[in-house]
């Protein structure tokens, strides 16, 4: 038992260490995400709280924390209090494997794509939760689109990510971040990191697929019932998955913590800054794209999936293997 | 489904000059303004806070005709008067509801004397219904403070009525 606290007290505090930054660069990048948006409509976006209005998302979630949390007389409760905690856990918990450097990891285990592709795929349960915990027809909508868009998009996300594995050789995120030391993925790669970054439009309900939230005709889909801190733990959440989709797309196709050429200016800038640049690089375009597109109607969006994505990848890979074998270049791991 | 519309559709051409129109946007100067620290110009016919003016020498313009309380389409001023010791008619009421108020300017226009006016603020929001009861004083008390205002609107103005 005592040394079972011990264990615990040892991990905690590198789990702290990993969840604050976390928390605090998503309150940052919700700022980011308004910020663009607002510039890219003449606007001027959230600018009074704070230095650039940087703070204007702790002021929001003070807000949040001091408002009534309603829940509704005739929802599920046990399911609608654990819908945004499921939500943001998983959002969470996901980082645990993500390298920032070479030796900045908290587990650094050997499925690690694997562990990252099950605990985003498990993410769709919070919004299906709360969904339908709510027993009311606009969260119920909302979370039937979700979790259809969200299975549907992983399949093709799962093809992808198998395409970088067969260059790979292994599932250890460090081992695939080391493996694009002389080309990044994305140059051999290109269009799967398209359809990658498309799909993780989807994977996150972003523009142009925010169908579960589209608040023409769901008011705000499975979060309509949510009020307080539990809506902004749905938000969080999501803005949480968002920064791990752009880190699963770094990391997969953006060559990690290496810089972009390994010459003398440019390899002394530390590697944490190098990931957390291309991080921010990703999201950037995620808070551009939801500017600029309409959103996608619910046929188109199961078409392009299913018809156009899934097919496309699969040739890739079927492509991405017969140049390898071809070629001779088949990762020799294991053998 | 023509060729050139595949090309568009699979090299996503209309997609990526839409993020080059947004990343030339992100850089321009934004339309809008800081409003609380910065404000936009305002005609001299806009038609703000209500005021009831003065001649120079300190006497209340409004003769009572109740023009303007007959004019208003929704009846939001009340007016009741007497005759002063020197023969004179005066408003001894002079209450505009600024709730029912759809600040359509008639009053303004119907106003022989420019007495009554509406102003440039816009600010005038309260936190109690109460407070935009408006009396007399209150009015009196605008015009007193928005006078050089006032004046000076009513001259750009006067060409064009």
């Amino acid at each position: 038992m005592i040394e079972y606290i011990q264990i615990l007290g040892q991990e905690v505090y590198k789990i702290l260490f990993l969840l604050i930054p976390i928390l605090v660069s998503v309150a940052m990048v919700v700022w980011l995400d308004r910020r663009v948006w607002g510039l890219v409509q003449k606007r001027r976006g959230p600018n009074v709280v704070g230095p650039f209005g940087l703070f204007q998302t702790i002021a929001d979630a003070l807000k949040y924390i001091f408002k009534e949390i309603i829940i509704p007389a005739s929802a599920n409760k046990v399911v609608f209090i654990l819908a945004p905690i499921v939500t943001m856990t998983l959002a969470l918990v996901a980082w645990a494997v993500i390298p920032i450097s070479e030796d900045l990891v908290l587990s650094d285990i050997n499925v690690g794509i694997l562990y990252l592709f099950a605990v985003s795929s498990l993410g769709v349960y919070g919004i299906i939760m709360g969904g339908w915990a709510s027993n009311s027809k606009y969260p119920f909508l909302g979370a039937i689109r979700s979790a259809a868009q969200m299975v549907s998009y992983e399949v093709s996300i799962g093809i992808i990510i198998i395409n970088v594995l067969l260059c790979v050789g292994s599932l250890n995120l460090k081992d695939i971040v080391l493996a694009q030391k002389e080309l990044w993925y994305v140059v051999p790669l290109f269009p799967m990191f398209v359809i990658f970054f498309i799909s993780a439009l989807a994977e996150t309900n972003r523009p142009p697929f925010d169908l579960p939230e589209a608040e023409a005709e769901l008011v705000a889909g499975y979060q309509t019932e949510y009020s307080g801190m539990m809506y902004a733990m749905f938000w969080l959440g999501e803005y949480a998955n968002i920064l791990l989709m752009c880190a699963m797309g770094t990391i997969l196709f953006l060559g990690g913590w290496l810089p972009i050429i390994d010459i003398y200016p440019l390899n002394i800038i530390p590697a944490p800054f190098w990931m957390i640049a291309k991080i921010l690089f990703l999201f950037l375009l995620f808070a551009l794209i939801k500017a600029i597109v309409p959103r996608y109607r619910y046929d188109q969006l199961m078409r392009l999936g299913w018809k156009i994505f899934l097919p496309f990848s699969l040739v890739y890979l079927i492509l991405t293997a017969s140049f390898l074998f071809y070629f001779d270049k088949l990762p020799k791991v294991g053998i | 489904m023509n060729l050139g519309r595949l090309f568009k559709t699979i090299f996503l051409v209309e997609f990526i000059s839409g993020l080059y129109m947004a990343i030339k946007e992100l850089f321009r100067k934004s339309k809008t303004i800081n409003y609380p620290f910065e404000k936009g110009s305002i005609s001299p016919r806009m038609r703000g806070e209500h005021a009831l003016r003065r001649y120079p020498n300190g006497e209340e313009r409004c003769i009572a005709c109740k023009l303007c309380e007959a004019v208003c389409p929704a009846q939001a001023i009340t007016i009741e008067s007497t005759e002063r010791s020197d023969g004179s008619r005066k408003t001894t009421r002079y209450d505009i509801d600024m709730l029912k108020c759809i600040y359509c300017g008639l009053c303004q226009e119907s106003c022989p004397v420019d007495a009554i006016v509406q102003g440039p603020n816009f600010e005038f929001a309260t936190e109690t219904r109460e407070e935009l009861y408006y009396n007399k004083e209150k009015l009196l008390e605008n015009g007193d403070k928005w006078e050089s205002v006032l004046a000076k609107n009513i001259k750009l103005d006067k060409p064009y009525r």
